[in-house]
């Protein structure tokens, strides 16, 4: 059958009433014939304007012209040059306001599914044991990177590949940051596709070492004087949980999103084999409306409760990606819209017993364009449940800047460092990813990490 | 993985591990601690720094063996390995940043109970070797668990309590310090560390005789650096994270109460019953199941 060139072949899923009862993940991607179908409707623009929308310039229309003749490997080789992690992006970018978003084939119908066939690539790459090129010539020069997620992999390829000799430092027991502990197995397989991509950067010449926890095992400090390191990345992320500060925030059922999502996804608790606990809830409510709450609510709900999201704005404000919020409304989360908690309210035994909220109302816009929520009087109810998970963002950890002499903060405790080359108030020192713009998205970070990258081997060339 | 160097068993489900981890070695201060994992596919959990040995990049560990981790580490011999062992973490004791000559014009006791012995042995090693002289009160349930009791000898002056009297005096820590207090003994600063309603009852007494107090929260936690928030609690109306913010706290403002209740959420009936079997008589508290 001919494909309609206006429409994009479509990506097969796993049904959502089946997979709501797993965590196999949710999008079963491109076969191969489907790929090329789907490459097949890029129009290889002279001026391409998705490599634009993408913050590590990968150069696109390339990459699907040799997937079109079918040389997977020169693809990936391709994408392999801007990326250390596509198999982690084509899954998780929010490539509708990315890439995508400015793909001219979007102009009149669907733009070309760049996410799913980077996708495709990487995984095809994956399964035929092909690895990304590493460095010809050594430079001989030492870099560490504070931290394993997007922006540390990211910057530490893209060093392993000029040359330098890198160490990722991380202080978990596992490498990948938000990749293993927070986003779910669901969205993103951990022993198939992060654990692999992590091994492509470390296959570059790249370093972890892990359960170190900068600012507390070692200094930044002492890695410049002690251990030879001459530049060092800070990509340490955004971690910090924030809680609502209303009563009953410590009864037993109230749960930070990363503590929920980081039992089920770096410490398995999902799976019945795990020494690790997990409360499974029978009704449990999610406060906020980002990724983090759709993933949070999605864990919950896969873990058995009916799952009530609350967020104080409007369908149209949630700040989550819209095909997550689609996922969550097929597997059957319920959304109490323009609505806040205001107490929980726990039983004798201090366990959770429901959300006390109230009616909100959207307001005039304020200077960022957003309206923002205003209670209604008088329009306080209850939700009867057992857990509520807070998903209401995180900052960065105060870790390293309290530990780091010389490395000036904002204060909202970001790190200020340059936008172009990442660096920061200390000489050799550079950052980037949430530690310094505060929750944002993967690529995003990834994006900064390659900033950095540059900036740093600018840096050690002078 | 981090190689075990020396393992003994001190007590009845007691163990103490030498492990190699230089980069803890060398940089860990009295009051701070472990987290650790016995296996790849284990969990998480924070233990207390007993020793350490900067020069031979080594740190000494005190384990209870309680929940399924803690028994995975109790049953490791010399030669075999740790998983991880990430730290140091949280802050170090206040008496670190304190003037030595401060420290030496002030009274210090230490109240330990159980496995909190433990942490409270570098303590009181570190004012030794800063010619800082101090007490220490000892609780155990019998004589049989009485641990580091030459060591601290060393380094303090030692009063050892158990609550049947079979060894040293009879009683209650609290009681203990009650006595210490008829009998004259004067305190301007006390540490305690044990089981949470230990430090409970102690810090109501200590604030009946105006002792400034101490405490070190052992509550549950999942990464031990700020991430989750699964160890927070109360102190003086604020919210503050045990990993981060402490474990260090000013006993008289902790919401004992609350960080009790907060130990019970992942203990089941079922599990409490198991506890019970497997432990029998000799279980004597600090496990957070038994408050």
């Amino acid at each position: 059958m001919a494909q309609d060139v206006w429409t994009r072949v479509p990506v097969r899923e796993q049904d959502a009433k089946v997979r709501a009862t797993n965590f196999e993940e949710v999008c079963l991607g491109y076969n191969e014939q489907e790929a090329i179908a789907e490459a097949e409707r890029c129009l290889n623009c002279p001026n391409p304007q998705c490599v634009k929308g993408c913050p590590v310039s990968i150069n696109i229309p390339k990459f699907i012209q040799e997937l079109k003749e079918g040389d997977v490997e020169k693809a990936y080789q391709t994408i392999s040059e801007s990326s250390a992690l596509p198999a982690v992006c084509g899954r998780v970018c929010p490539q509708e306001s990315q890439c995508e978003g400015k793909c001219v084939r979007g102009v009149k119908g669907d733009a070309v599914s760049i996410g799913k066939l980077e996708r495709f690539v990487a995984d095809t790459a994956r399964e035929r044991g092909i690895k990304p090129q590493g460095a010809k010539e050594k430079k001989g020069k030492k870099v560490a990177v504070i931290g394993s997620g997007p922006a540390g992999l990211t910057c530490a390829g893209d060093l392993a590949r000029m040359g330098y000799d890198v160490t990722i430092f991380e202080a978990l027991h596992e490498a990948g940051g938000v990749l293993v502990y927070g986003i779910p197995e669901f969205r993103l397989p951990k022993e198939a596709v992060v654990k692999k991509e992590i091994e492509n950067v470390e296959s570059l010449g790249v370093k972890i070492e892990k359960d170190v926890v900068i600012g507390k095992s070692v200094t930044i400090d002492s890695l410049m004087k002690d251990e030879g390191f001459e530049a060092v990345f800070v990509g340490s992320g955004a971690g910090l949980p924030r809680f609502m500060n209303i009563p009953g925030e410590q009864a037993l059922g109230v749960f930070s999103a990363n503590e929920f999502l980081t039992r089920s996804n770096l410490m398995k608790a999902f799976s019945e084999d795990s020494t690790t606990p997990i409360m499974r809830p029978k009704k449990c409510v999610v406060v906020g409306g980002g990724n983090v709450a759709m993933d949070a609510a999605r864990t919950a709900l896969r873990l058995g409760a009916e799952v009530h999201i609350v967020y104080r704005r409007g369908e149209e404000e949630l700040p989550a990606r819209r095909e997550e919020v689609e996922h969550a409304k097929q597997e059957g989360i319920i959304f109490d819209l323009l609505c806040n908690p205001v107490e929980i309210l726990e039983n004798e035994d201090g366990w959770v017993k429901g959300c006390k909220c109230i009616r909100m109302e959207l307001g005039e816009p304020d200077e960022s364009g957003r309206r923002s929520p205003v209670e209604v009087a008088g329009s306080e109810f209850e939700i009867e449940c057992d857990a509520v998970i807070m998903s209401l963002g995180t900052s960065p950890n105060p870790l390293i800047s309290s530990t780091t002499e010389g490395l000036e903060v904002n204060r909202r405790k970001c790190i200020v460092a340059d936008e172009e080359n990442g660096k920061t108030s200390k000489d050799g020192v550079f950052a980037g990813g949430d530690a310094v713009t505060g929750a944002a998205t993967v690529i995003l970070a990834m994006g900064a990490g390659k900033a950095a990258a540059k900036g740093i081997d600018e840096y050690l060339s002078k | 993985m981090f190689k075990v160097l020396e393992a003994n068993e001190l007590a009845t489900n007691i163990h103490q591990l030498i492990v190699e981890a230089p980069r803890v070695a060398g940089t860990c201060l009295p009051g701070q601690f472990l987290i650790v994992r016995a296996e790849e596919d284990g969990e998480r959990i924070p233990l207390t720094i007993c020793d350490y040995d900067r020069e031979k990049g080594t740190v000494e560990l005190v384990v209870q063996a309680l929940g399924a981790e803690s028994r995975k580490i109790c049953r490791k011999k010399a030669g075999d390995c740790l998983a991880d062992v990430v730290g140091p973490l949280g802050n170090a004791s206040d008496l670190c940043s304190e003037s030595i000559e401060d420290l030496k014009k002030k009274k210090i006791v230490f109240i330990a109970g159980g496995v909190g012995t433990a942490p409270v042995y570098p303590q009181a090693k570190w004012l030794k070797e800063q010619g800082v002289e101090c007490d220490v009160i000892i609780g155990a349930k019998n004589k049989d668990l009485v641990i580091l009791e030459e060591r601290f000898k060393s380094v303090c002056n030692l009063y050892v309590t158990t609550d049947d009297g079979s060894y040293g005096r009879e009683g209650m820590v609290t009681k203990c310090l009650q006595d210490l207090y008829d009998e004259g003994k004067r305190y301007d600063h006390c540490v305690a560390i044990g089981p949470m309603i230990m430090m409970k009852f102690v810090c109501k007494l200590t604030k009946e005789l105006g002792i400034p107090t101490i405490v070190s929260m052992n509550t549950i936690m999942v990464d031990g650096t700020g991430m989750c928030g699964a160890c927070r609690l109360t102190v003086g109306g604020q919210v503050k994270f045990a990993c981060v913010d402490g474990p260090e706290f000013d006993g008289h403002e902790v919401d004992f109460d609350q960080a009790m209740k907060r130990m019970r959420l992942y203990q089941t009936e079922e599990g409490r019953l198991a506890l019970k079997e497997q432990e029998g008589d000799t279980h004597h508290g600090g496990c957070g199941h038994c408050n």
